[in-house]
């Protein structure tokens, strides 16, 4: 590159407004280049002059003052058309306060909605747990004792404001040994017992009801002190299933009930 | 009367009003008066400089450049001012080149009592070269030299891109070298 095309260069130099790059070509020729050299020089020379020469170089008269209107518009803090001056709104900081304590206090009330939920379906699951557990302990287990299902199902019939499916035995290893009207919520609802494998099933049948049973999406599995549950919703009432078994085991009475609801 | 003390930190800059352009009093009303050319002209462009500004401040985004900012107010205001407007007819912004390239400066390596008197009439000449120079090339310069700005905040308070700033400030000093040389000539004849 010419001289001519370096000079060019040389006010971006000396005005520090190069690339690393570009500092590091024109440096490179200005170490093999006296010309130009002198040129960059006179430059930063005529830069500093210039600076000298200008900077401070004229004030305003002693008297001179900003008018009036300029402080009082300043005092008040808003521009004439009557917007506030300075910041948006969102940007002030009690607005800021306030919208922080907004937040916070819905995260606390989401919080706490969420735990009371937990809390609840919890607490339903216990109930219902203690249900299973005394039933298989008890001697007498069931109130109607029958692997019919043609005889268990009119059983409930005039006890419950409901009615439900049983499903057919078919190839299932799950055997009905037959159900017992309980009260959970102070609302009457079925408990059909099963046996697979010396393993007993608690299927509880309910109404329904956000305030006394579990609520849940879908079906959902757990485990609860070391017992299998299962539960879901279908047509108002309610299906929880819980069993010592495996959660799958527990899993395949849900299919065969959920089947049978269908049906 | 307002100084250039506590000069807050302009290229991303953040405060109340008063904050940020009561320190740049003493810069601004400088620059005023080498563009206006007046001493009642460059007060009443100052005037007019803090009332826009205060009053359009809802409109400076927070955190950009407060200085290139304000520049461009007093910039604009002056440029559509009837002392503007007549300065602005006789430059042609950008035009090719200013005839023949002019010599450099010579450069001094040392500061010697001769050497500073040099320098001090040399700062007149360069005040008398700077006064000469079209309004479009003495901005510039202010900006580059005496302000200090970069390019990227020259672009900004001049509404140009980076380039024409470039340009713009090769040409100038080009024409100041110009000026000069020619006024050296005079000096010796």
């Amino acid at each position: 590159m010419s001289c001519d095309l370096w000079r060019e260069w040389l006010d971006v130099y000396v005005d520090e407004s190069c690339t690393a790059e570009e500092i590091a070509a024109i440096e490179d020729h200005l170490r093999t280049c006296p010309p130009c050299t002198a040129a960059t020089l006179a430059r930063l020379q005529l830069k500093r002059l210039t600076r000298a020469a200008a900077a401070g170089r004229y004030g305003p008269s002693p008297e001179f003052r900003l008018r009036p209107e300029f402080f009082a518009l300043l005092k008040k803090g808003v521009s004439e058309d009557g917007n506030l001056d300075r910041k948006p709104l969102w940007k002030l900081r009690w607005v800021q306060a306030v919208a922080s304590a907004v937040v916070a206090l819905l995260i606390v009330l989401v919080s706490i909605s969420a735990w009371m939920r937990h809390s609840a379906r919890d607490q339903a699951l216990a109930e219902l747990l203690d249900l299973h557990v005394a039933t298989t302990a008890s001697a007498n287990p069931v109130d109607v004792l029958s692997s019919d299902r043609h005889t268990v199902k009119p059983w409930f019939q005039g006890k419950l404001p409901f009615a439900f499916n049983l499903p057919e035995p078919g190839n299932s290893s799950f055997k009905l040994l037959g159900g017992r009207l309980i009260y959970f919520g102070h609302a009457p609802g079925a408990q059909l017992l099963y046996d697979e494998r010396k393993h007993q099933f608690s299927v509880f049948v309910l109404q329904e009801n956000p305030g006394s049973t579990p609520p849940a999406t879908g079906v959902t599995t757990s485990r609860q002190k070391g017992f299998s549950v299962e539960a879901w919703s279908e047509a108002g009432l309610r299906y929880v299933i819980m069993s010592d078994s495996s959660s799958s085991d527990v899993h395949d009475l849900g299919d065969l009930m959920r089947t049978a609801s269908h049906q | 009367m307002y100084t250039d003390d506590a000069v807050p930190d302009y290229s991303s800059a953040t405060g109340s009003f008063e904050q940020l352009a009561m320190p740049l009093f003493a810069s601004l009303y400088n620059f005023a008066f080498w563009l206006a050319q007046d001493q009642a002209a460059a007060e009443d462009l100052v005037q007019e400089t803090y009332m826009k500004a205060l009053k359009g401040f809802s409109s400076f985004e927070q955190g950009s450049n407060f200085r290139a900012w304000i520049y461009r107010i007093l910039r604009n205001t002056f440029m559509t001012s009837q002392a503007g407007l007549k300065a602005s007819t006789f430059i042609s912004l950008d035009a090719g080149d200013e005839g023949a390239p002019a010599p450099e400066v010579t450069p001094r390596t040392a500061e010697t009592p001769e050497s500073l008197l040099l320098a001090h009439l040399e700062r007149q000449k360069i005040q008398q070269v700077l006064e000469q120079l079209p309004v479009a090339h003495r901005e510039v310069i202010l900006l580059c030299d005496m302000e200090e700005m970069s390019y990227h905040e020259i672009g900004l308070a001049l509404g140009i891109p980076i380039g024409t700033v470039m340009s713009r400030v090769s040409r100038a000093r080009r024409a100041m070298r110009k000026l000069l040389a020619a006024s050296n000539e005079g000096a010796a004849q």
